[in-house]
């Protein structure tokens, strides 16, 4: 079992340094793996299995929707293929490739999307897609996955590949902590337990997941006991480990690099909405464009900061007071 | 070698049915259809390898793509009567519960249909990827993929047209029908398109020409482009005739999406000879 004490930075690396390491070891594993990218094969630190797989490496050039169709020829034929280009490029502007081709044909696709989210930096808005997980979450068959760091990245990769069916693995660019236990097992669609807490519930995905072990350390020396819960698989959510948890602490925040509307804390207010009603706090992005800057600023300018996470379950653990002197 | 008497019988059984399935829902578009029947004929059942028992990763065969694939009452058609699933199913063309969705579709299991199609312009990028898959894996098979003209105005088809040579996908085949028209009118009149021939040709593709609507030039140019390997993909300008077959759908966009009423229904089944039975159907 996990716990905050265990949960400490051993280093950075990006997650997409991580997606590059977890492609050869899947390519090492599983001859039908192929890479495609859309002019980005630098961006997505995979040199390693290029050189090593030249034949089943795929350069496109910048056309990502022939891109998305290739790949849905090659499943068809038997490949495992993973498309790699930036997040915007893998999701807003190819929907329909996707939906057709790859969702609704169920092709086993593996859509790779890196620097997705604020945190790609200084090249601003128009590359820093909030709205790809709730677009691939709408999508019927898709799996959703947004990983914390190098190493969950890494597995991450190897699950997918040995997962039958279409996924969207979401990761980033900046460099990054990197906590989760080297060997911590990942299991698409099972929520992963970081901390056992009975205030308050955080849930969070992503990059986010750091700034929630942070916050919740600063929680707990205030008094607040924190049942922190990483949700790496938007899609399918861990529904009993999120009513478990809810039922538990009885207030939630969630917590996503991503718009609030439609992302993780929408999938999780959904959820909860229908099975157990709890007061919910929203940490992501105010449904805005963002903007040139540095990673941590730009997620401390728009609201996604330790501290806002830290004033989120306050705020809901007092709306759960209030509601039960009400009740 | 091809009995073309033989393909023309049976081409005439699958226009029969075209008019009946799309009658039968009162919806689909017959035009596009009709005018692709002697291709489908000539291609399934005379030119590809293909293995009705169906499996969808089809090593060791010819495959086909269709892209615009609001044409499916041909595919449809062409598929059942070469046995992939019981001709009788035609009679279930756009009904609810069916396997013959509107559009073609992997989603319901219906054999032969490799992947979805409808919204257009995404079917030369899934062949590439066959045809790329085909090469890695050492199947020499040839990979047919039909686009209208019409749809050639989506943008990914320029993409897959500058991939495709790029990786000399010489295993790939592309059939454009050049009928000239489309839903809102004649494709001169709703955007140019110009020559299939000297833009494929700029791209670094082999053209043939065929007359699509000819059963003996159909099956020997598709022949001849399924045995080619010189490094090049190929693109085949077929000429056909909307609404081919029946006298007041030809040469028309009317027909496009449209279904005939029981009159004229009656009218066009009169002029199509039933050669291998219909499937069965009330009213007509």
């Amino acid at each position: 079992m996990l716990s905050l004490d265990k949960l400490q930075s051993t280093g950075k690396k990006a997650t997409r340094d991580g997606f590059g390491a977890g492609l050869k070891a899947a390519g090492d594993k599983h001859d039908n793996v192929i890479m495609l990218t859309a002019d980005l094969r630098g961006s997505m630190k995979s040199e390693d299995f290029i050189t090593t797989y030249p034949d089943r490496f795929i350069q496109m050039g910048i056309s990502e929707a022939n891109m998305m169709g290739v790949a849905a020829g090659l499943a068809t034929g038997g490949k495992i293929p993973l498309t790699t280009t930036f997040a915007n490029f893998s999701t807003g502007r190819v929907y329909d490739q996707i939906r057709q081709s790859i969702a609704y044909s169920d092709k086993n696709v593996k859509i790779c999307a890196s620097h997705a989210g604020l945190t790609l930096g200084e090249d601003g808005a128009t590359h820093q897609i909030l709205e790809d997980i709730g677009m691939m979450r709408m999508l019927p068959g898709m799996t959703v996955i947004n990983p914390c760091d190098y190493n969950q990245t890494k597995a991450a990769v190897q699950a997918i590949v040995e997962h039958h069916g279409p996924v969207y693995l979401r990761f980033g660019r900046p460099s990054w902590p990197i906590f989760i236990p080297e060997g911590t097992k990942f299991e698409i669609g099972k929520a992963l337990h970081l901390s056992e807490g009975s205030d308050v519930s955080i849930f969070a995905t992503g990059h986010l997941v750091w700034y929630a072990v942070e916050a919740a350390r600063q929680l707990e020396k205030e008094g607040i006991s924190v049942d922190l819960i990483n949700i790496h698989t938007i899609k399918p959510l861990d529904a009993e480990a999120v009513v478990a948890s809810a039922k538990k602490t009885g207030a939630v925040v969630t917590c996503e690099e991503h718009n609030r509307y439609g992302g993780l804390g929408g999938a999780i207010a959904e959820t909860l909405s229908a099975q157990h009603p709890t007061p919910q706090e929203f940490i992501g992005t105010d449904d805005t464009f963002g903007e040139s800057g540095e990673a941590e600023q730009l997620l401390e300018k728009y609201g996604l900061g330790v501290k806002d996470i830290v004033a989120a379950a306050k705020r809901v653990v007092k709306r759960k007071q209030g509601s039960a002197v009400v009740g | 070698m091809a009995d073309i008497q033989e393909l023309k019988r049976t081409a005439s059984q699958v226009r029969r049915d075209i008019i009946r399935e799309v009658y039968g829902c009162q919806s689909g578009h017959p035009g596009g259809a009709l005018g692709n029947t002697d291709l489908f004929v000539a291609l399934y059942f005379e030119v590809m390898k293909h293995d009705p028992s169906f499996n969808m990763e089809a090593h060791g065969e010819d495959v086909f793509f269709l892209s615009n694939g609001h044409i499916s009452p041909v595919f449809y058609s062409v598929l059942a009567r070469s046995g992939y699933f019981p001709v009788e199913e035609l009679k279930t063309f756009r009904a609810i519960d069916s396997r013959l969705q509107g559009h073609p579709t992997t989603h319901e299991g219906l054999p032969g249909v490799r992947i979805a199609s409808g919204s257009l312009g995404q079917g030369v990028s899934v062949a590439c990827g066959v045809a790329l898959q085909k090469r890695m894996d050492g199947d020499d098979r040839t990979v047919f993929v039909l686009t209208g003209d019409g749809e050639q105005q989506e943008g990914q088809i320029w993409e897959a047209a500058l991939f495709a040579p790029h990786n000399q996908l010489e295993n790939l085949v592309l059939i454009i029908d050049d009928n000239g028209q489309q839903i809102d009118g004649p494709t001169k009149e709703v955007l140019q398109l110009g020559s299939f021939a000297d833009k494929y040709a700029a791209f670094g593709w082999d053209i043939m020409h065929m007359d699509g609507n000819n059963m003996e030039e159909t099956v020997r140019v598709l022949k001849e482009a399924q045995a080619k390997r010189n490094g090049k993909p190929t693109c085949i300008v077929m000429k056909t005739e909307m609404g081919m077959g029946v006298d007041f759908m030809v040469g028309t966009h009317h027909w496009h999406g449209k279904a005939p009423n029981k009159e004229q229904a009656e009218n066009a089944l009169s002029q199509l000879e039933e050669t291998l039975g219909d499937f069965p159907m009330e009213g007509i």
